[in-house]
């Protein structure tokens, strides 16, 4: 039941944070006031339905500034969708991460919950947040100014909602593609193979948006709840987890998305979703 | 209760204040225009041709 409804939220906030159809017809972005606001999932602002900023492109807009400032403006939206959220917003309100719940569900041989090497592998979001995001964005030239380097490089949702949608329809565009649209391209069919195979690769894996809010899993207001005195720790909650978490770890670990999937597994309905008790 | 138990529980509040907070500051030195600039324009680092 929790999968219904968290599928129909996806599609809900999806639809609703990029619904500026005229931009998929004109080949244009929207430009109108909504886009002082950062969204709070990966939803590229360059996708011409996008009807507000992305928030890891608004910090990395920010640092591509002169000089160095602190990013108050980015890291606002980050403390306020983290700590009243967490990576509930992974689960419930990516446009990204809906993309890969969508490929998970091809049917296709041996199916993994996460890739070789996880336990070292999973601390590449926080690699390419560093390395790419942030130190990129301050230091990497494109000619004389910034890039943010994130985008440039890796940003899978930008290819995506962005890139494809914007070519397809922008024939002044298409005529200037060339070498590192390709890589993009190269990327994203990477990210679409896997998410067939594995849970949500590039969320696990490489997102730096993930990244961040998974630090305010352990504090955010919403939370799993689990009821330790009623539980017989039957696993059936660890089955059910697509990203291999222990029952320990439901909620507060900076992998749980909070998709819900140990809700509905639990047979003694020790898990529930809540707020955190105060 | 020992102080990170505390912290723990409102924790989330904290953040949220903070984040609010920090908003605030961002706008009143620009950020969000700055933000606002970058976002009405095609990003074409984004879209692979920057």
């Amino acid at each position: 039941m929790i999968q219904k409804i968290r599928l129909a939220a996806q599609l809900l906030f999806t639809v609703i944070t990029n619904g500026y159809t005229y931009g998929f017809l004109s080949g244009k972005i929207y430009r109108g006031g909504l886009k002082y606001v950062c969204a709070p999932g990966l939803n590229c602002y360059s996708c011409p339905g996008a009807l507000a900023s992305c928030p890891i492109g608004a910090l990395q807009a920010l640092l591509n500034q002169r000089g160095f400032r602190i990013p108050f403006g980015a890291l606002g939206f980050f403390f306020l969708f983290g700590s009243l959220l967490g990576r509930f917003i992974c689960g419930w309100l990516c446009p990204f991460g809906l993309v890969q719940d969508l490929l998970y569900r091809i049917p296709f041989f041996r199916k993994k919950k996460t890739l070789p090497f996880h336990k070292y592998l999973k601390y590449g979001k926080y690699a390419t947040l560093l390395f790419l995001v942030c130190i990129g964005s301050m230091f990497l030239f494109g000619g004389f100014a910034k890039v943010p380097a994130f985008c440039k490089y890796l940003c899978p949702s930008g290819t995506l909602l962005g890139a494809l949608p914007l070519l397809g329809a922008n024939e002044g565009l298409r005529m200037q593609v060339g070498g590192l649209f390709y890589w993009k391209l190269g990327v994203l069919i990477l990210i679409v193979i896997l998410s067939i195979k594995c849970f949500r690769p590039f969320c696990q894996y490489l997102c730096p948006l993930g990244a961040i809010y998974g630090l305010f899993n352990r504090f955010s207001l919403v939370q799993i709840h689990w009821e330790k005195e009623r539980c017989t720790s039957c696993g059936a909650c660890e089955r059910a987890c697509p990203a291999a978490l222990s029952v320990t770890e439901i909620s507060c670990s900076p992998e749980c998305i909070r998709c819900g999937k140990c809700v509905d597994a639990c047979p003694q309905k020790c898990l529930h979703f809540g707020q955190r008790k105060i | 209760m020992n102080i990170w138990e505390k912290n723990k529980k409102y924790g989330w509040l904290y953040g949220t204040v903070l984040g609010i907070l920090f908003l605030g500051v961002g706008a009143l030195q620009g950020h969000l225009a700055d933000i606002w600039q970058k976002a009405v324009m095609i990003c074409m680092e984004c879209i692979g041709i920057g």
